[in-house]
């Protein structure tokens, strides 16, 4: 399966899903004016990695700052990590935050709360 | 030049810590960030204050880049929107102002005073309610802008309109960032 990776910028985050090297990673700042295209691919490219997942799947969320746009395309990423639980696969998104950042922290306790994925937090 | 001198000391008076008047767009919205940034930066204030500041500025700065409404009139058009970052006893105004069309008033009314009339679970039960029923609009927003605002200010949104002319209005915001940790938890 092809990978996915494109450098952050200044408004756009660092995403990198590479299934042979099992890593799934969203970091950065989000915060581009137009979501819909900026996700749009990588909604289109999680379609195709969860009809035949790894066994296993560790999806790291360590993003700094999104703007709200961002957040209805992050909780629409997340949704489609269901599928792979229904499918019985291994999965766990790892929600990242700054020791100090609890509206971050609180963000990934809501996407959890909507969300039928299990969450562990991290602090980096 | 004395208007020079009077905008200054207005600015220095009402502890104006930047001020962006003219077009929005996202290139604009990046630049006046990394400014504001840099300036929060050299005053060294702390993080999560900082990071306040930085949401609820994106938020203003992408409300006037989606919402301002094409207003035919001689000196309010779509690029005479305004962003000002104020400091008040410690707390932080983020205040954004730019033309609406007078008929949106009321929807933008309700909206703002329906939001004020929530507290902070209740403001969490809207962003959670939204997020879960609405897709992105045209414009790319997702309806949670000022829902996000009020939860991460943790007071009451400030808002007024002021006439333009027979269709417009000039519709201002404000925001506030306090440092006071109780009142954040309102």
């Amino acid at each position: 399966m092809e990978i996915i990776f494109i450098e952050g910028s200044e408004d756009t985050p660092k995403v990198q899903f590479d299934p042979s090297k099992n890593i799934f990673e969203i970091s950065g700042r989000s915060l581009p004016e137009d979501c819909a295209s900026f996700y749009g691919p990588i909604l289109k490219w999680l379609d195709t990695y969860v009809a035949s997942p790894n066994s296993s799947t560790i999806f790291e969320v360590k993003l700094e700052y999104f703007n709200t746009a961002s957040s209805k395309m992050i909780l629409d990423v997340l949704t489609k990590l269901e599928k792979l639980k229904e499918a019985g696969k291994g999965v766990t998104i790892h929600w990242y935050s700054h020791d100090d950042d609890e509206d971050m922290q609180e963000a990934g306790e809501e996407f959890s709360e909507l969300v039928e994925v299990p969450f562990e937090y991290k602090v980096y | 030049m004395e208007y020079v001198f009077d905008l200054h000391k207005i600015m220095l008076s009402k502890q104006l810590v930047l001020v962006y008047e003219g077009e929005f767009t996202q290139d604009i919205t990046k630049s006046v960030l990394s400014m504001a940034e840099r300036n929060l930066e050299s005053v060294g204030e702390e993080e999560g204050i900082k990071r306040k500041v930085f949401n609820v500025m994106v938020e203003c700065l992408q409300n006037i880049c989606k919402h301002t409404d094409i207003v035919i009139n001689e000196q309010y058009t779509k690029d005479n929107a305004i962003f000002i970052i104020g400091k008040d006893k410690g707390d932080y105004n983020i205040i954004s102002g730019n033309s609406i069309q007078k008929k949106n008033i009321p929807g933008l009314t309700d909206k703002l005073n329906l939001i004020n009339s929530l507290d902070k679970d209740g403001l969490k039960s809207l962003y959670k309610e939204i997020i879960s029923n609405t897709e992105l609009s045209d414009k790319g927003g997702a309806g949670l802008g000022f829902v996000d605002m009020a939860r991460k200010s943790g007071q009451k949104l400030v808002f007024s309109f002021h006439d333009v002319d027979e269709e417009s209005a000039f519709f201002i915001l404000k925001v506030i960032i306090g440092k006071d940790k109780e009142k954040l938890a309102i």
